[in-house]
């Protein structure tokens, strides 16, 4: 822990550890403890404002807010990482191999790259999930998929410029098979890049899953996330209680600024 | 030359393969023979309506005529409201195009003043301030800034009425005026990513040989950077201000939810969850031109400004 901190001293990487370690906190402890049961309505606190016994006060159910946004926060950082563990995965593969092969394979696989990366992955999402239907998995394919082009592009600019260096040479020269070159040689130095891709993946799977659902296709009706609850909050603003919107998307905020900061600080440590 | 007609033919072909795509697509979600007719549909007026509509026709041929007639300018009837697409979608799109021109030209003339600025007093607290605040601004979605300046100038201070939209066609001044908090909210974070990313490009060039060049002629650090770094440093900007005009179209359609504005976007979203086919697939191709035809644009200025690139 300490070593990572001297290795990545700046300003970026330091605040954004300390807000993404908090809401990463908050979201553990919420999977085992919330103050109210989140589901649970009390008839006799409707559309409380925020007070010390209601954080962020209570919805029209007399739901408490703060215990469901830990809940829903919990599912769309679940989300977010599935769908970057996925598109990592598949863009890692797909770059390394392009990447350290070249050639034909490497101009076909980068202009589809290039086809679904000139369209906002929000719009495609949409549409798909639109023939889909609405659903927690169909959410997690759909984006995992749509982020592969950014994890590949990564890995095979910086796969291309390894494949050129000396050590490389060496080793095939010594007679070690392309596989072993890749996993054991280059995919460890292609990490630092690999690092920040993830912490940005991390910050754009949050922003989709959060504008899907809010759009209404996302998560299905009866499953929680932030993006759900916004969409359930918007009707709240003009009434009154605008707390809830605010809080939801407070918390939207802080995790996606938590994992941009954080991504930007691996970032700068790369530049030097 | 060959560059332009490399750039194109991707762009054609993605648009074709997309628009395929999108269009064997909703064949899976069903049949809309079922959804115009609804559950009490005898199989003999069901066929008779397959044959009317041309869906008794493989795939293939279907989506040949229906490329074809697009582009005649005949996008089809509505199954909902069985009037022309065409006449849906003009309104609206204008609406749309509306609000993504005036985030877009708000992001320009906010962005590029403030960067320079910033680069300008590089390292002063001011350049600090600049630079925290749109680290902050970048990570905040457009839909948390929409409900914010919602509650603040909706609810709290009764500038504007969250829902109260005037059509262009009824009101163009009132209708300005609804558009202004919505493309604030497009493009605020766009003004944070422009200013950083110019900050960051301008003094880069800042450090090159041919600004020192400047400094032995006789010219200030203001001079030098107004007449050489910053039209250096807006090359790269300009490509990504262009791919952004792209993503502040998608982001219109959550943005115009939130601030009850009948666009394209909205009227995407209710075309979908009622399978009015013929709508969506004409906004999708309209949506998928723009966004090529934008990225060809920031191309071209690319190339303008520095012929280099592309040899």
């Amino acid at each position: 822990m300490k070593k990572l901190f001297e290795k990545h001293n700046n300003w970026f990487f330091r605040a954004g550890f300390v807000i993404t370690a908090f809401m990463l906190l908050m979201i553990l402890i919420g999977q085992f403890w919330t103050p109210y049961e989140p589901s649970a309505m009390d008839a006799s606190a409707k559309g409380l404002a925020p007070s010390l016994s209601h954080l962020f006060g209570t919805d029209k159910f007399g739901r408490d807010i703060f215990s469901r946004v830990m809940e829903g926060a919990g599912s769309t950082l679940l989300i977010a990482f599935f769908v970057v563990l996925i598109g990592a995965s598949a863009g890692v593969l797909i770059g390394a191999v392009t990447g350290y092969c070249g050639g034909i394979v490497d101009e076909i696989l980068m202009r589809i790259c290039d086809g679904i990366t000139a369209f906002p992955s929000v719009m495609l999402a949409l549409i798909i999930i639109a023939v889909l239907g609405p659903g927690k998995w169909n959410v997690i394919w759909v984006l995992a998929i749509l982020f592969i082009p950014s994890f590949a592009r990564v890995v095979r600019t910086e796969f291309s410029r390894i494949k050129k260096q000396n050590y490389i040479s060496l080793a095939k020269l010594q007679g070690v098979g392309p596989l072993r070159i890749i996993i054991r040689h280059m995919l460890p130095n292609a990490f630092p890049v690999l690092l920040p891709a993830i912490s940005i993946g991390f910050n754009n799977a949050v922003l989709a899953e959060a504008s899907m659902s809010f759009l209404g296709v996302g998560v299905s009706v009866n499953e929680v996330s932030l993006g759900r609850m916004l969409n359930d909050s918007q009707n709240y603003i003009l009434r009154g209680l605008p707390w809830y919107a605010l809080f939801v998307g407070l918390t939207i905020a802080l995790l996606i600024l938590g994992f941009s900061l954080l991504g930007e600080g691996l970032q700068k440590n790369n530049e030097g | 030359m060959n560059f332009i007609l490399k750039k194109l033919t991707t762009m054609i072909i993605t648009l074709l393969v997309l628009s395929f795509l999108s269009f064997a697509a909703f064949e899976m979600v069903g049949d809309p023979v079922a959804t115009i007719l609804g559950t009490n549909a005898t199989p003999e007026a069901a066929a008779e309506l397959r044959a009317e509509l041309g869906l008794d026709r493989p795939l293939p041929v279907r989506y040949g005529s229906w490329l074809v007639d697009f582009f005649r300018g005949d996008w089809g009837e509505s199954y909902i409201y069985h009037i022309p697409v065409r006449d849906m979608i003009h309104e609206k799109f204008v609406i749309t195009v509306t609000l993504t021109l005036m985030g877009f030209f708000l992001a320009v003339l906010m962005a590029i003043p403030i960067g320079l600025y910033s680069a300008r007093r590089e390292g002063q607290w001011i350049d600090r301030a600049i630079t925290v605040l749109s680290q902050i601004l970048m990570a905040i979605p457009p839909f948390f800034v929409a409900i914010l300046l919602t509650i603040f100038f909706g609810l709290l201070l009764k500038i504007f009425t969250p829902g109260t939209f005037v059509s262009y066609q009824d009101n163009l001044g009132k209708f300005v005026g609804y558009m202004i908090f919505p493309a604030i909210s497009i493009a605020l974070p766009r003004i944070a990513m422009t200013v950083k990313m110019l900050r960051t490009t301008v003094l880069g060039e800042m450090q090159k040989d041919y600004i020192r060049t400047a400094y032995s002629r006789g010219h200030s650090r203001q001079t030098a950077l107004k007449q050489h770094a910053f039209k250096n440093g807006l090359l790269p900007v300009i490509t990504f201000l262009a791919a952004n005009m792209a993503e502040m179209l998608a982001g219109c359609i959550v943005i115009e939810q939130i601030f009850s504005v009948p666009g394209i976007g909205r009227l995407l979203m209710t075309s979908i969850s009622s399978r009015d086919i013929p709508t969506v697939e004409a906004i999708v191709m309209i949506l998928a031109l723009w966004v090529m035809i934008v990225h060809f644009i920031g191309e071209l200025l690319n190339d303008a400004v520095d012929p280099r690139l592309h040899g």
